[in-house]
Parts: structure tokens; sequence; C-alpha cells
């Protein structure tokens, strides 16, 4: 089955509580940071502390992304040293401008990986594209490696980029989400949003959940353990939903059978983009616990 | 390694360690230990700042250590840090495990 992102929760990676916390509130992924949550007196010792945390404590099945400084900072080459041989799912990106930050970025992975004999391709990249000259060259980021799984936007730099501000509505992030999406769709890979900072606010956030889960997003940047609840449930199908799909399945496995290229339920016809919908309605409601008959 | 500096590390936030490691010259490696969990975890703690210098080459030092519960791997980490500060060596594990 395939890996859902529908919560990727922000951890700050100079803080050990949360380090070694992280994953007992049910997140998809959590994403350690060692870029803006740190200040740069401390990146040494937030470095050491990931690098030592990641090789120590087991995270289960949550999907461990570290999100490094950039390689044109100070911090970023001795980041990607440390922490790919600490061998998190994955690397994220900030502030991807072009397809050739990504390709460097694979390269270094590329030859950490071969320096100390870990299978190629081991740590994936997860690229966060946070500017307009970003979004323009998401079509291109999003096919730069092998390795990314995904590519997200994060909003805060983005607007600022724009010279505008965040809305509640979010109009002004609809061109960036819709490119984002298009390019991650394209390429086959993840499309996850941008963090609702108003942790207060559970009725905008929820607003903002439905508006991306609609557009298409795999899931959303979190920084608060409070907002899994909330995004679970608008990501978790009805059983109404549920029980369709249940029976699409049944439908597409029958005509598989008997070896009929057309399925049809209920006299109506069942195209493939539907079963894949289906699909991914059952392996929603199954990430939720929904008691499946 | 060479002493250059005194080097900390750490905060005293719960699950943290705050680490301070000065000059000891010719006393070998003396740790003075204030802990939440001393009684059950003292000799625990004492081990691993002790283990983690002897692993980065530093010998004659005064270790202040004022532990909130951290385990093992912060604590190392910041051992390293505080240590990599106080030699100014720019130390990097990751380069030799």
């Amino acid at each position: 089955m395939q890996k859902l992102r529908r919560t990727m929760l922000f951890v700050p990676g100079n803080n050990p509580g949360m380090l070694r916390d992280a994953y007992i509130y049910g997140a998809d992924s959590i994403m350690i940071d060692l870029e803006d949550s740190v200040s740069i007196n401390e990146k040494d010792a937030a470095r050491l502390l990931v690098y030592n945390a990641l090789r120590t404590i087991d995270y289960g099945e949550t999907e461990v992304i570290v999100r490094v400084n950039g390689l044109n900072t100070p911090y970023g080459r001795d980041d990607y040293e440390a922490i790919v041989r600490a061998k998190p799912h994955a690397i994220r990106m900030p502030k991807t401008e072009t397809a050739q930050d990504v390709v460097e970025a694979d390269k270094l992975i590329t030859e950490i990986e071969d320096t100390v004999g870990m299978e190629p391709g081991t740590v994936k990249i997860f690229a966060a594209i946070e500017s307009a000259g970003g979004v323009l060259n998401a079509k291109e980021i999003a096919v730069a490696s092998k390795r990314l799984i995904g590519i997200a936007l994060g909003a805060e730099d983005f607007v600022t980029s724009l010279k505008t501000t965040r809305s509640l509505e979010g109009i002004e992030l609809l061109t960036a989400r819709s490119l984002i999406l298009f390019a991650a769709r394209a390429a086959g890979i993840d499309a996850v949003d941008t963090v609702f900072s108003d942790v207060n606010d559970e009725e905008g956030f929820r607003n903002e959940v439905k508006l991306i889960k609609q557009l298409g997003f795999d899931g959303k940047s979190i920084i608060n353990p409070r907002q899994i609840k909330i995004v679970n449930e608008v990501y978790t199908p009805t059983n109404e939903e549920i029980f369709k799909s249940q029976r699409i399945i049944e439908a597409s496995a029958e005509a598989e059978e008997k070896g009929s290229g057309v399925i049809s339920l209920n006299g109506r016809m069942i195209d493939k983009p539907i079963v894949e919908r289906a699909r991914r309605v059952l392996a929603l409601a199954e990430a939720a616990k929904v008691k499946l008959n | 390694m060479e002493i250059k500096d005194v080097g900390m590390a750490g905060t005293l936030e719960s699950s943290d360690i705050m680490i301070s490691i000065e000059k000891n010259e010719g006393k070998g490696i003396e740790i003075e230990l204030k802990s939440t969990v001393e009684s059950q975890f003292g000799s625990q703690i004492r081990k691993v700042i002790k283990e983690t210098l002897e692993k980065m080459g530093v010998t004659n030092v005064f270790v202040r250590a004022n532990d909130k519960g951290a385990l093992d791997c912060t604590i190392q980490a910041r051992v390293e840090a505080a240590a990599s500060r106080a030699t100014q060596a720019g130390f990097k594990p990751w380069e030799v495990e």
C-alpha cells in the first residue's frame, strides 16, 4: 500500500523532549527541523542531537523526514553529512528554487551513501518550494531526481516573495497550490500543503484542510499535535464512500476473474479512474482505522 | 584534544541536560552531576558522559552536568556539542563512527 502523508508534524530539532515524543501522537510523518526553528548559535548542537536521536530512538511506523539547512548556507553540507548517515526516510530541502538545487542535493546524498556503503537511493528527498520563482519551476523540480517523493508549499516565505500576506480564505495561495499540485501529479509524487499557524483557530484550520483536500493535496504540514485529529477527520472517508468503494473494488475483481475488460456495477460502467479513486478511499479508511466489513 | 575555552551546550528544559566543560589540567575527567533522577540513573549518566569524552579523545576536563531526565542519546549529543565548543575542533562524530 502506498504511504499516506496526511499529516507532516514539524518538530524543532534542538528540543530533546519533542524529539523523544514526536511519534506518539500518530502523525503519518514527522519533520524534524534543523533550519528555521534552530538559531544560528545552536546549529551545531541541534545537528548532533538529531544525529544521535535518529540512531537511537525507534520511531516505529512513523515516517521520519529531516529538514536540513540549504547547501547555500554554512550549515547545509554538515547537515547532509550527518543526517544522511543517520538514515531518515527523507531529507526535506528548504527553499528549493530550481531543479539544479535538487540535482546537487541528490549528488551529495549519493556521494555520502557511497562513502558509507549504504544502498544507493536509501534516503529520499522532499522539496519545499517557498518563493514565486520556485513555484514557477515546480514542474522541473518535481522530476529532477528519482529520490524525490514529494513537494510541499512553504507559504510564509512565499507570500513575502509575492509582496502579500496570508488570509484565511487563501486566495493568495491558490495559484501556487495549483501549480505545485499539478507538478506533483504530473511527476507521480506527493503534494503536501503548507502550515496553518494559528493553532487556536480550529475552524479556520478545518476549512483550510477541506480546501486543500478538495484541490487534491495528499496532506498538510502541521505545527501542533492538536491539528492531527482535524486533518484525519477531514481526510477520513464517510461510511457511504467506503461502502461504495468496496463494491467498486469487488466488481473490479469479479471482472478480472471473468477476464472481462469491462467493469459494471448496478448496470453502470466503471472506468479505471473510478477504481483508482476507490482504492485511495479504502487506503484512507484503513489509515483512519475505520472498521471495514 | 586541547581545551581552549569553557564549552557549554544543552538547556534546563525537561528531557534535556546542560553540560559545561572546562580545563582540568592533569586531573583526568571529573564530573559534578545534578539530576532529577540522580538516585536511579546517576551512575549511568556519569558513564555516558565519560565514555563520550573518551571516544572524542578528551581527557583532562571538569564537567558540570545539570540533568532534567535526558535520554542517553541526548546526554551524548550535549557532551559532544559542549566538548566541540570547548576545543573549538568542530567535532563530527559521523566521520569517525
